[in-house]
């Protein structure tokens, strides 16, 4: 079993680094966000692998179905055919993107370097019984009610920005 | 013997022995090897795709031949074998001879891969599917979540063939189809919370057994509360439109976008994209069927001595019966096709977002209170 699970795990980093590599490398935006697809459904498999099902359910639904569906929607839409129009607009991002890039690579350096103690387990369940959405669901409702509700306040402005943004220029009678 | 009169409620109030789903076919199927190859592995996933090939071939495209025939006061095919029986196989034969055309201004990787990531998102939802209380591809702790994922890539596909075919039908086809998958996803979703609610688990086998008993047809989960038919039927509108099917048939309007987003697909690439329609049909008849139908539980009842329920229960009838409900919501499929005319773009949103989502909100909150209090 052991090597099964690394012969899959291995194919399975190799999908999610295709997929990043040929986010950040393919010309064509829509190429880019289908890559992106990839990686995010090869990580639902990781997911998968460490038994979190419902994690990895999750990690297909929202990101690899809805919100690229949604990326890929606004691509088409916008027909950003050529990334030559949009080099200029954003330097802040990029730079606050090398900004962000770095921080991440300092972390990673730091916990590969220190070897800093990860943080002990603290509950008798086993993996497969702490990926249930029964248990998700009553963690959520106990132990971190506060920030679960913050996320769906956000959530909730998130919904409303949105009407608020597509109704700007709206008169029902024109 | 005690009277009738006192035999109802007691059997009503009498907890109900739920049936235990051993899975033991699949187990049988894991421990197969011939010559230390593992081929029971491959024989799981094989037989749903066999059994989708037969039922694509004879209730699919045979039947909703001879289903729109029957409704227009046609005869449909008679000629090819008896009562054109062949019809379909020789339909096949054509489309395999087929050139295998791609147009020269197609995106050629998205084109070819667009119908294979559409079957295989309608085919991997099978692995959650309960054939039987012994047969389920993977009985996962989250599987009705799972079908409903797995079938959002299904979106992924259908954008890939609109976009990679470089076709203005195509692409129109492809942006409705979508927008209408990932609109109708909730009113779906919600209609599936309830009947989760109501088993108390997301494991389809698990839901099956909730809804097991002596009393048949009055445990199914769609009879335990006022609203769970409201949730049925919503869920049923939601699964035409998430299969493209008329009247939600907008995506490929013969009338306006000559056929949507697969207008440049023909050969066998057509024949995949269809394949996966009549496979989605039947998926969301038998993920219907499981929730609110009792999936394979016998309807029958146990009615004092004749143990009607007893006699067809068990794995072979538990087959028969999931299969008979799939089909029985296949064929009202066809019939709802037939019958009713194309929604317009707008009215297809305003049916989504204004009628079906609040009431599926409404019977939500309304469902979880019955469970809680009441039940």
């Amino acid at each position: 079993m052991e090597t099964v699970s690394f012969i899959l795990f291995s194919f399975l980093g190799a999908l999610v680094m295709v997929g990043s590599i040929g986010t950040v490398w393919s010309r064509n935006p829509v190429t880019s966000a289908l890559f992106l697809v990839l990686n995010f459904f090869a990580l639902g498999g990781i997911y998968l692998l460490l038994e979190a099902q419902f994690i990895a359910v999750v990690q297909v639904i929202v990101y690899a179905g809805a919100i690229m569906v949604l990326f890929l929607f606004t691509i088409m839409l916008l027909n950003l055919d050529d990334e030559q129009a949009l080099k200029e607009k954003f330097d802040l991002q990029k730079g606050f993107g090398i900004l962000l890039g770095g921080v991440l690579l300092v972390e990673v350096l730091y916990i590969l370097g220190l070897k800093i103690n990860l943080p002990q387990k603290s509950t008798t369940l086993t993996p497969v019984e702490i990926g249930e959405a029964k248990n998700i669901g009553r963690e959520l409702i106990t132990n971190f009610l506060f920030p679960f509700e913050i996320v769906s306040i956000l959530l909730l402005l998130a919904v409303v920005g949105a009407i608020v943004l597509a109704k700007k220029n709206f008169s029902p009678n024109t | 013997m005690k009277p009738l009169a006192l035999l109802v409620p007691d059997a009503l109030t009498a907890t109900a022995v739920p049936v235990q789903a051993e899975n033991s076919w699949v187990k049988a199927f894991e421990s197969l090897e011939v010559f230390g190859v593992p081929v029971g592995i491959f024989a799981i996933p094989a037989i749903p795709l066999v059994f989708i090939a037969l039922y694509a071939l004879y209730v699919g495209v045979y039947g909703e031949r001879k289903v729109s025939a029957f409704m227009q006061d046609r005869i449909g095919p008679n000629e090819t074998g008896k009562w054109g029986l062949l019809q379909t196989i020789a339909d096949i034969l054509k489309l395999i001879q087929k050139e295998d055309i791609v147009p020269i201004a197609a995106d050629k990787p998205l084109f070819v891969l667009g119908p294979l990531i559409i079957f295989v998102g309608a085919f991997a939802a099978y692995a959650v599917l309960p054939f039987s209380s012994e047969f389920i591809g993977a009985d996962l702790n989250v599987g009705v979540f799972y079908a409903v994922s797995i079938v959002s890539v299904e979106a992924v596909g259908i954008l890939m063939c609109g976009w990679g075919s470089n076709n203005k039908w195509s692409l129109f086809g492809a942006v409705r189809s979508v927008a209408q998958v990932v609109s109708y996803e909730i009113p779906a979703s919600i209609a599936i919370l309830v009947g989760v609610m109501m088993a108390g688990s997301l494991s389809m086998q698990k839901i099956v057994m909730s809804q097991s008993g002596e009393l048949g047809i009055l445990h199914y989960a769609v009879f335990q509360s006022p609203v769970a038919w409201i949730a049925m039927i919503i869920y049923f509108i939601a699964a035409l439109a998430e299969c493209n099917r008329a009247p939600f048939d907008i995506p490929e309007a013969e009338s306006e976008l000559v056929s949507g987003y697969f207008t440049e697909y023909g050969g066998m690439k057509f024949a995949m994209i269809f394949l996966a329609e009549y496979a989605s049909m039947f998926m969301t008849s038998v993920i219907l069927s499981v929730l609110f139908l009792g999936g394979w539980n016998s309807p029958l009842p146990n009615i004092g001595g004749v143990a009607l329920n007893d006699w067809t229960s068990g794995p072979v009838w538990g087959a028969f019966w999931i299969i008979l409900k799939g089909f029985f919501f296949v064929i009202v499929m066809m019939w709802v096709r037939w019958t009713f005319p194309r929604f317009r773009v707008d009215q297809l949103m305003y049916l989504c977002w204004k009628v079906l989502t609040p009431i599926a909100l409404l019977i939500f909150v309304f469902a979880a209170v019955w469970e809680l209090y009441v039940r």
